[in-house]
């Protein structure tokens, strides 16, 4: 389970995070809506650990444990993992050994790779060239190699082509222990009660909930959290009244 | 069959100080032979040194190695060629035994050049003589080892490499000392003769001692269609090396591609250069350092020099401090005439804050992502490099990150 609570977070000096209180249940996906510059990607940030969100108050709690002031590594290895909108290019890094480093103990990487088909891309430095998609698909096989408990998705569909949307879709899907298949052993509800993976992620378009499945939505709006719904009725809501309807649920 | 002529030119040169680097007493250097048995076996060479040689890339078991030349301070221990075609010969015997040898020996390198040019013809240790024979195609690598066991001593040797036409040869040369050796010189002439259509990949691994002073002098020459690859890691601490590799393009379509690693350690001092003659149409050079420092001072120069149209140059130097130390890039282009193309990039920074808590939200500690991504920053896809030397560089790369962290 994760817990925020009240935390309030600073960068370069100025609060990005005001008061945010969330709460993801072993097995529960969460949305996150909000207007570009409203402290989305911080938020995951913050949660992954990086140091430059300076948290000025409040706490995080990971599977019981205060994890406020910990390195990302030791957060990395409670369980925690994050699908990056735009990250860094390492140089002479092949994405095989990245995948390797996410697995730790051996991983058969053409496999999972497969399964994003990223097989083409193995013996290329990390991130280096890669197209916006290309982008998302080595991110989502780093994380299947890394196979985390609460997984941090910050925009997954964005550069996507509309042809691998499904394929990104139905992959986090997975991941979040949302694609039910038909099990002659549990029912459908024995199943869902069975889950254990956590998810947050972030959306722009909402296409990602054609494909995955969601508890909770949350608009976050200037830095404070201000709407927990039904995603689908956020997005809907969105979509007709626009992220100033927000403001008014902003208590 | 000593030539008069090389040691009157060579006694000319013999107080002449070097352009570049720190200026080395060399009477604080004794050149006194130090004699070892020539052994028939390399497997008798003993436990220690033979570490300290594989670390240089040089494998006594001669696993996938096609020949093999091994010096201890000035004396040949061993010199043998697996393969028809190939020839590993001392250079003494081989000034004594062929006339051939002239056609070779300082036709590249000027023998008072500057004084350490002049030792290694006054003084003269030994060397070896590596040839392919036209045609012949040698796959895998011969090595090479120029160790040092004696203190104090200053190493001169004198090394001629020969691709002759149409063939491919690939060499690993290997310089280490013993691991009590603290101090000495090595005073290495190379010349390099790639002939028409030959392929020669050249990798030189040096692992010194702290307080080893190192002057290696080498020239280069490829004719039309020829390749040279001239690799080039030193990632041990060394005191003084300076060196500035010249490769002469001189028939049309020439290739040439020069690569180092470097790493300098507190109280290393590394003036490292590369510099390339395109002196015919459809030549190409590329010379590309990566250069780490770890609280020594390193100095990169890349020089390349377009003399005809049609020609493609570039240079790359990227630079990294770790943990002090400084890193002076000086990239020259010398464009001669209207339609050659050349460029170079070079950059020195430190490791992106950025990657590292990429590496660490996937589970690495901050320790291992640095050691990760400098890894990767020294690592340089070769082309045309055979894979048994491809090892050979990463397993030095790994040794250094070792060290490093």
């Amino acid at each position: 389970m994760l817990v925020v609570e009240d935390l309030r977070v600073e960068l370069g000096g100025k609060e990005i995070l005001t008061h945010i209180d969330l709460e993801i249940n072993s097995g529960e996906n969460h949305i996150l809506f909000g207007p570009n510059g409203s402290g989305k990607t911080s938020l995951l940030m913050t949660i992954m650990g990086y140091p430059q969100f300076n948290v000025t108050g409040g706490k995080v709690i990971f599977k019981g444990v205060d994890i406020t002031n910990k390195p990302v590594n030791e957060r990395a290895e409670m369980g925690i993992g994050m699908s990056y909108q735009r990250p860094p290019t390492i140089h002479g890094l092949k994405t095989r050994q990245m995948v390797q480093i996410c697995a730790k103990n051996g991983v058969d990487v053409e496999g999972l790779a497969g399964k994003v088909n990223f097989t083409d891309f193995l013996e290329r430095d990390v991130n280096d060239g890669f197209s916006g998609g290309e982008i998302k698909r080595s991110e989502l096989l780093q994380l299947m190699a890394q196979n985390p408990d609460l997984m941090l998705f910050d925009e997954p569909e964005s550069g996507v082509d509309l042809e691998n949307i499904p394929l990104v879709g139905q992959t986090i899907s997975k991941l979040l222990q949302r694609d039910i298949e038909v099990d002659p052993e549990r029912s459908r509800r024995e199943v869902r009660e069975g889950r254990t993976k956590m998810g947050l992620i972030i959306t722009h378009t909402g296409f990602i909930l054609d494909y995955v499945t969601a508890d909770k939505g949350q608009v976050l709006y200037n830095g404070v959290l201000s709407c927990k719904s039904n995603p689908h009725e956020i997005l809907k809501c969105i979509a007709e009244l626009g992220y100033e309807e927000c403001v008014r649920c902003a208590i | 069959m000593r030539d008069l002529d090389f040691d009157h030119k060579a006694e000319q040169g013999k107080a002449k100080k070097a352009a570049l680097g720190t200026d080395i007493d060399l009477s604080t250097f004794p050149s006194d032979p130090v004699h070892h048995d020539y052994v028939d076996d390399l497997t008798v060479i003993s436990e220690e040194d033979r570490k300290r040689m594989l670390l240089a890339g040089v494998d006594v078991s001669e696993t996938e190695r096609s020949g093999t030349y091994v010096q201890k301070d000035s004396s040949v221990l061993h010199s043998h060629s697996k393969q028809e075609g190939l020839e590993v010969i001392p250079i003494k015997q081989a000034l004594e035994q062929y006339d051939w040898v002239y056609d070779y020996y300082w036709k590249l390198v000027q023998v008072d050049t500057d004084k350490y040019t002049a030792r290694a013809q006054l003084d003269l240790h030994d060397g070896y003589v590596i040839r392919a024979l036209p045609g012949s195609k040698v796959i895998y690598p011969v090595q090479a080892c120029l160790y040092i066991d004696k203190e104090n001593l200053s190493q001169n040797v004198h090394n001629l490499i020969i691709a002759e036409e149409g063939s491919e040869l690939h060499v690993i040369t290997g310089c280490a000392t013993s691991g009590h050796l603290r101090r000495g010189l090595h005073v290495g002439i190379s010349e390099f003769y790639v002939k028409k259509d030959a392929k020669l990949s050249f990798t030189m691994i040096h692992n010194w001692a702290e307080e080893m002073m190192v002057r290696p002098r080498s020239v280069g020459r490829v004719e039309e269609g020829g390749l040279f690859l001239n690799n080039y890691i030193c990632m041990k601490p060394v005191k003084s090396l300076q060196m500035y590799p010249t490769t002469h393009l001189v028939g049309k379509g020439a290739v040439a591609r020069f690569y180092s690693l470097l790493v300098g350690s507190p109280g290393s001092t590394m003036d490292v250069g590369g510099r390339i003659f395109l002196k015919e149409p459809d030549t190409r050079a590329e010379i590309v350092a990566r250069t780490i420092s770890n609280g020594g001072e390193i100095i990169a120069r890349g020089d390349l020099i377009g003399e005809v149209a049609g020609v493609k140059a570039h240079l790359e130097c990227k630079g990294l401090i770790l943990n002090g130390g400084s890193i002076h890039a000086i990239p020259e282009l010398r464009g001669m005439v209207d339609g050659v193309e050349m460029s170079h990039e070079a950059a020195v920074g430190k490791i992106a804050q950025e990657e590292i808590l990429y590496l660490m939200s996937r589970g690495l500690t901050e320790d291992e992502a640095t050691a990760t991504i400098v890894r990767g920053f020294l690592s340089v896809d070769i082309p045309g490099l055979p894979s048994q030397l491809k090892a050979e560089i990463d397993r030095a790369v790994e040794e250094s990150d070792k060290d490093m962290m």
